[in-house]
């Protein structure tokens, strides 16, 4: 086993044993904790099909996190109050049911990863950074100045959406879940990037000329893995909003998008376990200074700073030495 | 709508496009020479804002207040670009994102750490305060209409500077070889600290400027950033004139559609809910104008090059 091997089994193995500590020594605080640096992982794991493997600098990603909330928000509140979701011209209800919740936030998300993606597509470099933003921000004023689902104030539901065989009440459950669909993503990211695809993309990452050259279109090639990319942090964002039963504009925030890319760096990017480090060490961080001074974020900063600066590879690359292809 | 109406919006659009003109003049001179991204802008506005609202309480003065802000965010810019953003000119925008994105951060909790959560006021002048009557009757408030005047003036100061001065032919043959004017013995690293803190001035002044009719909080620069990076994207990066027409386009697009969109609804919903989904689409209006332009000239309107 490589030492990057190594590392990505000793991460793997803190998710299992963290939580099973924290059940064994009665601590369900412990285990919030782990779910939420899970649901972290799994909206950055998304963001590093993008950014790792296509090399698209995406500061919007807060819009697929949020519309994945708000899509669980949206659905759950209409359930709760019994209200259909659409009269006309066939009546919707809303619904309770993860699974199905699931599924539409991963459409929405991608929806509006495609649409986002064909606009800002036409443009590279510093513009699609400048453009992601914007269309980051557009979102946020929507959700603010749209009353119906809350505006400003959000979204509250009353019980956590249930999943067919499982009591999500219970943390170590709901943990579970999150757990299941971060490593379904890992494996389906591994296989993306041995896949023809995952190929291309790298090669249109690196060398769009050549791309061209050979008969691929980089920017359709790009644009598959925004939506892919959008999608997933969209599950995220779903399971984000379930976990403190409450969505808002928040988390359509550029602030989200900040955060969702440093859990990626500091993690190391392009590294297939590289979210997992960056979130587990942000969630750590955000416990551990959050409790000494309000001021935390500070720290964040300077270490942020220090990691761009001078640790290129970030914690994964530090610990498992250069990548091996790069 | 009376005609009045429409005229005092367009006035108003016209005031908070030229103040997005001082940010967005900042960030783009910054990007055209050192090719930086640089998020901390808003930082600069802020902490311009910040300034100026702590020297108008200690001295009850305005002008020593404008001052203020221009010169702490100079400094802070000086400061910053010799200590951090030096290091990444060379580097790719990723790195150049989250590094600033770091300094927002440091920026931000520091601010907060030193003054508190709460906003800041800082009054409009005496003299400027109160409303001068436009011909045609327009009773407008003569601060906004100042907030106007000096927009201009720095515009055509930028251009003067630009086009007439020593430091105006290095920067822009600092945008067009950097190797080259570093050969014809110009110290190129003070030039792009001079710059760095001419944009961060700017964002300063501007922070100052429109603190005095808004509130002077933490986070304040993040928002108008944001909208300059809109304006940046419609005028085309690197284009100072580029900067000035797609700020006057956003600070419009942004007003009228505030007040145009409910009205244009009414024709069609009930008044309600004419209101509520005006409001809701006219804060989308002006990502709707940059997508136009970007389908239309993905490099914006005066811009040649990614």
């Amino acid at each position: 086993m490589s030492r990057e091997g190594l590392v990505n089994a000793a991460l793997l193995l803190a998710l299992v044993a963290v939580p099973g500590w924290a059940l064994w020594a009665d601590a369900p605080f412990t285990i919030t904790l782990a779910t939420r640096a899970v649901i972290f992982a799994l909206a950055a794991v998304g963001l590093n099909i993008a950014l790792g493997m296509g090399g698209l600098v995406s500061l919007g990603h807060a819009v697929f996190f949020g519309i994945g909330g708000y899509a669980m928000g949206i659905l759950a509140s209409h359930a709760q109050n019994y209200t259909p979701l659409m009269e006309w011209p066939f009546e919707i209800a809303g619904t309770k049911s993860m699974p199905v919740i699931w599924l539409v936030a991963v459409l929405a998300s991608g929806l509006a990863a495609l649409l986002i993606g064909l606009l800002s597509l036409r443009t590279s470099g510093v513009y699609f950074i400048m453009i992601t933003l914007a269309f980051g921000q557009m979102m946020y004023f929507f959700a603010i100045s749209w009353p119906a689902y809350g505006g400003e104030d959000g979204l509250s539901i009353y019980v956590r959406n249930g999943f067919p065989g499982l009591n999500t009440l219970d943390p170590i459950q709901f943990y579970g879940l999150c757990f299941g669909l971060l490593c379904l993503v890992l494996v389906l990211h591994a296989r993306l990037m041995r896949s023809p695809f995952g190929l291309a993309l790298n090669a249109a990452r690196q060398v769009p000329e050549r791309v061209r050259a050979v008969g691929l279109d980089p920017v359709r090639l790009q644009l598959v893995a925004l939506v892919i990319s959008g999608a997933i942090t969209g599950l995220a964002g779903a399971l984000f909003a379930d976990l403190n039963r409450f969505v808002s504009p928040t988390m359509l925030s550029w602030q989200m998008s900040g955060e969702i890319m440093v859990f990626v760096i500091i993690g190391g990017v392009a590294r297939l376990f590289g979210p997992v480090a960056g979130a587990g060490f942000y969630v750590l961080l955000e416990h551990l200074l959050g409790g000494v001074s309000e001021y935390w974020q500070i720290f964040l900063g300077l270490f942020l700073l220090l990691v761009v600066l001078f640790g290129k590879g970030g914690l994964v690359g530090v610990l498992a030495g250069r990548a091996r292809h790069d | 709508m009376s005609p009045i109406l429409l005229a005092e919006q367009v006035l108003n659009g016209l005031q908070s496009g030229v103040m997005l003109f001082l940010m967005a003049a900042g960030l783009t001179l910054i990007f055209g020479v050192m090719g930086l991204i640089n998020l901390a802008h808003g930082a600069l506005y802020m902490v311009g804002a910040f300034a100026a609202a702590t020297v108008a309480g200690l001295t009850g003065s305005f002008l020593l207040a404008l001052v203020a802000a221009l010169a702490a965010a100079a400094a802070a810019g000086a400061l910053v670009e010799t200590l951090v953003i030096r290091r990444l000119y060379a580097r790719d925008h990723l790195d150049q994102v989250l590094a600033t994105f770091a300094l927002i951060l440091i920026f931000s909790e520091g601010t907060r750490w030193v003054f508190g959560s709460f906003p800041l006021y800082l009054d409009v002048p005496d003299a400027l305060s109160g409303t001068v009557t436009l011909p045609g009757g327009i009773a407008y408030p003569l601060y906004r209409l100042a907030l106007i005047v000096i927009g201009i003036a720095v515009a055509l100061g930028l251009w003067w500077l630009n086009s007439r001065t020593r430091l105006g032919i290095r920067i822009r043959a600092g945008e067009n070889d950097r190797e080259m004017i570093a050969a014809l013995g110009v110290d190129i690293s003070k030039l792009y600290t001079l710059v760095f803190a001419l944009g961060a001035g700017l964002a300063g002044l501007a922070g100052a400027l429109v603190g005095a009719i808004q509130s002077v909080q933490v986070g304040m620069g993040e928002p108008v950033l944001i909208l300059a990076f809109v304006v940046i994207v419609i005028g085309g990066i690197g284009s100072i004139r580029g900067a000035l027409i797609g700020a006057l386009l956003v600070g419009l697009t942004d007003t009228l559609g505030g007040v145009l969109l409910p009205e244009l609804f009414r024709l069609f919903i009930d008044p309600a809910s004419a209101a509520t989904a005006g409001s809701a689409f006219a804060s989308m209006a002006i990502y709707v104008l940059m997508a136009a332009v970007l389908v239309w000239r993905p490099t914006g309107l005066f811009g040649g090059r990614a």
